[in-house]
């Protein structure tokens, strides 16, 4: 499959999405909404629940699967309330010591005026910040697209997961072409040229793991990502590990 | 689905139109030339300009700045000592035309890379600092930024130095792909472990700072300060004109819109900087 083909599965009607995840895998799940200073963001899912036995905290974004609700939610477009609500239960979930897991599908943040207004880049800027050193585990997990800030605002972990066909990048395809070449149509050249597929990724060692869906049926996946993430949560770790090692995982990237 | 749109574009650089700015640089300016400034349209010679700080004399259009003039401006004369001097960025992911831009980017700079690090005394107090450089990729942000900043900021933990740092900048460099990302994630975890360890991070935005490194370690630090007329954002105006088909109100992304939106504690004019920043610097010496 080529990256541009990735890039279209990821973006495909009908692909799983946070709702389904947490629909699959996690049980008794109750949202939390608000970010307890301005609004609350639909774009972003979040709540808590079990996972297996264990009590977890769950932040996703959420494109919606009609017109109507993609609208509603933005098509998976966060503002900058929606990361401060992430943000919000994840102080909570180190509050409690529950684990916190994130699932990922967004085009990016929004750009819009009253993003900017409000402070998009702030608002990211201090999940980064805060989620280096949030002392109770966290998975990510790229379910679709991994749209550059605002997919990292949520995939400040101590593993990053990807669906087998899910793209992860600093920039769309369509924005890359139209810098390089001005010309948004060279979309597939450039999502070549990006890296972008969830095997390059690994390769990079940005992230640990690819879930494969060469599978029948979505079950078969949200079977796995639930095994795997008990599998993860079950190790234990001493706190000061945890963030250290997180803190490591992203030390090491670059090369000079 | 936004994704498939260029909007995202400012994650990447060369969409400004601060391109046009290049048309007087510093650096190159032994002879005495006259300069039209690029808001005023007024006239003035270079040694005039030098004197100010590159600031317009008519109307304090601040002008892009070469990165050892700043450093001349801020740091007490022969304190500067540069850190990581020789590092310089590889096409990590072999993305088309990169080694080209990168030798580009160099001559055009006379800098290995788009940030500069070192440490210095501002009035006789210690720091260490950061200027990034607008003259080498729009000061976008790749693997060698991050790794840089990353080591500053890690040394300035370990000395217990406040850090003062000059952004400007078009965002993560989309050259080396998810790896620029990453150095935002990778930044942040450094300004978290010098913060948590109770030192100052002072950092002055200047125009412009945008994209990943708005997103990251400009918006990150204790005290943040923004050059007039800077402009600063996450996404660029253009990008959101043609996301949301409106209108940008005037002064949308300026220094004096985000001082009015409360993200940044104050606008201060570049003359003013050295003496701003030994005062808060002083401000924070622990009376031992």
């Amino acid at each position: 499959m080529t990256a541009y083909e990735r890039v279209t599965q990821a973006r495909a009607k009908g692909r799983a999405s946070t709702a389904d995840f947490i629909e699959n895998i996690i049980s008794g799940f109750i949202e939390m909404h608000g970010d307890r200073r301005f609004a609350d963001d639909s774009s972003i899912i979040s709540g808590i629940g079990r996972l297996g036995d264990i009590p977890v905290t769950v932040i996703g974004v959420e494109k919606g699967k009609s017109v109507k609700e993609r609208g509603l939610r933005n098509s998976g477009s966060a503002h900058p309330e929606g990361y401060r609500k992430a943000l919000r239960q994840m102080k909570l979930a180190e509050k409690f010591r529950r684990p916190v897991i994130c699932f990922v599908d967004t085009p990016g943040a929004f750009c819009g005026i009253g993003a900017e207004e409000r402070g998009q880049g702030q608002a990211i800027a201090e999940n980064l910040m805060e989620m280096m050193t949030l002392k109770t585990p966290i998975v990510s997990i790229i379910i679709g697209e991994g749209g550059s800030g605002g997919a990292l605002a949520l995939a400040v972990a101590d593993e990053v997961w990807m669906l087998e066909n899910s793209v992860y990048s600093v920039i769309s395809p369509e924005g890359c072409a139209a810098i390089l070449w001005k010309d948004g149509k060279r979309a597939t050249e450039a999502a070549e040229c990006l890296k972008l597929t969830a095997q390059d990724l690994l390769k990079f060692g940005v992230i640990e793991k690819i879930i494969p869906e060469n599978i029948k049926t979505d079950k078969k996946i949200f079977e796995t990502v639930k095994q795997e993430l008990i599998k993860t949560f079950e190790k234990n770790s001493t706190v000061q590990n945890l963030t250290e090692n997180r803190y490591k995982r992203y030390r090491k990237i670059g090369e000079f | 689905m936004i994704f498939k749109k260029p909007k995202n574009t400012l994650e990447g650089h060369g969409t400004f139109s601060v391109f046009s700015r290049k048309a007087y640089n510093p650096k190159n300016s032994d002879e005495e030339l006259s300069v039209e400034c690029l808001k005023c349209k007024k006239n003035s010679s270079s040694s005039e300009l030098a004197d100010s700080m590159y600031v317009c004399p008519f109307c304090r259009y601040h002008f892009l700045l070469n990165v050892r003039r700043r450093l001349d401006f801020i740091c007490d004369k022969g304190s500067f000592e540069e850190f990581d001097a020789e590092m310089s960025s590889k096409n990590i992911i072999g993305f088309p035309d990169y080694e080209k831009k990168l030798n580009n980017a160099k001559i055009e700079s006379t800098e290995k890379e788009a940030v500069v690090c070192g440490k210095c005394t501002i009035n006789g107090y210690p720091a260490a600092i950061f200027v990034m450089n607008p003259y080498f990729m729009m000061g976008s942000m790749g693997t060698v930024v991050g790794e840089k900043i990353t080591r500053l900021f890690e040394y300035a933990t370990e000395k217990n130095l406040p850090v003062v740092g000059f952004t400007v900048s078009g965002g993560a460099r989309m050259q080396e792909g998810i790896l620029s990302l990453m150095q935002m994630a990778k930044i942040s975890g450094a300004v978290k472990l010098h913060s948590d360890a109770g030192n100052l991070y002072l950092c002055i935005l200047t125009d412009p700072t945008m994209g990943g490194v708005t997103a990251s370690f400009a918006m990150e630090a204790d005290i943040i300060i923004a050059e007039p007329f800077a402009r600063i954002g996450f996404a660029g105006p253009r990008v959101i004109e043609q996301t949301t088909g409106k209108k940008l109100p005037e002064g949308f992304q300026s220094a004096s819109f985000l001082l009015k939106k409360g993200f940044v504690d104050d606008v201060i004019d570049r003359r003013r900087h050295r003496r701003y920043i030994s005062y808060v610097l002083k401000l924070h010496t622990n009376r031992t």
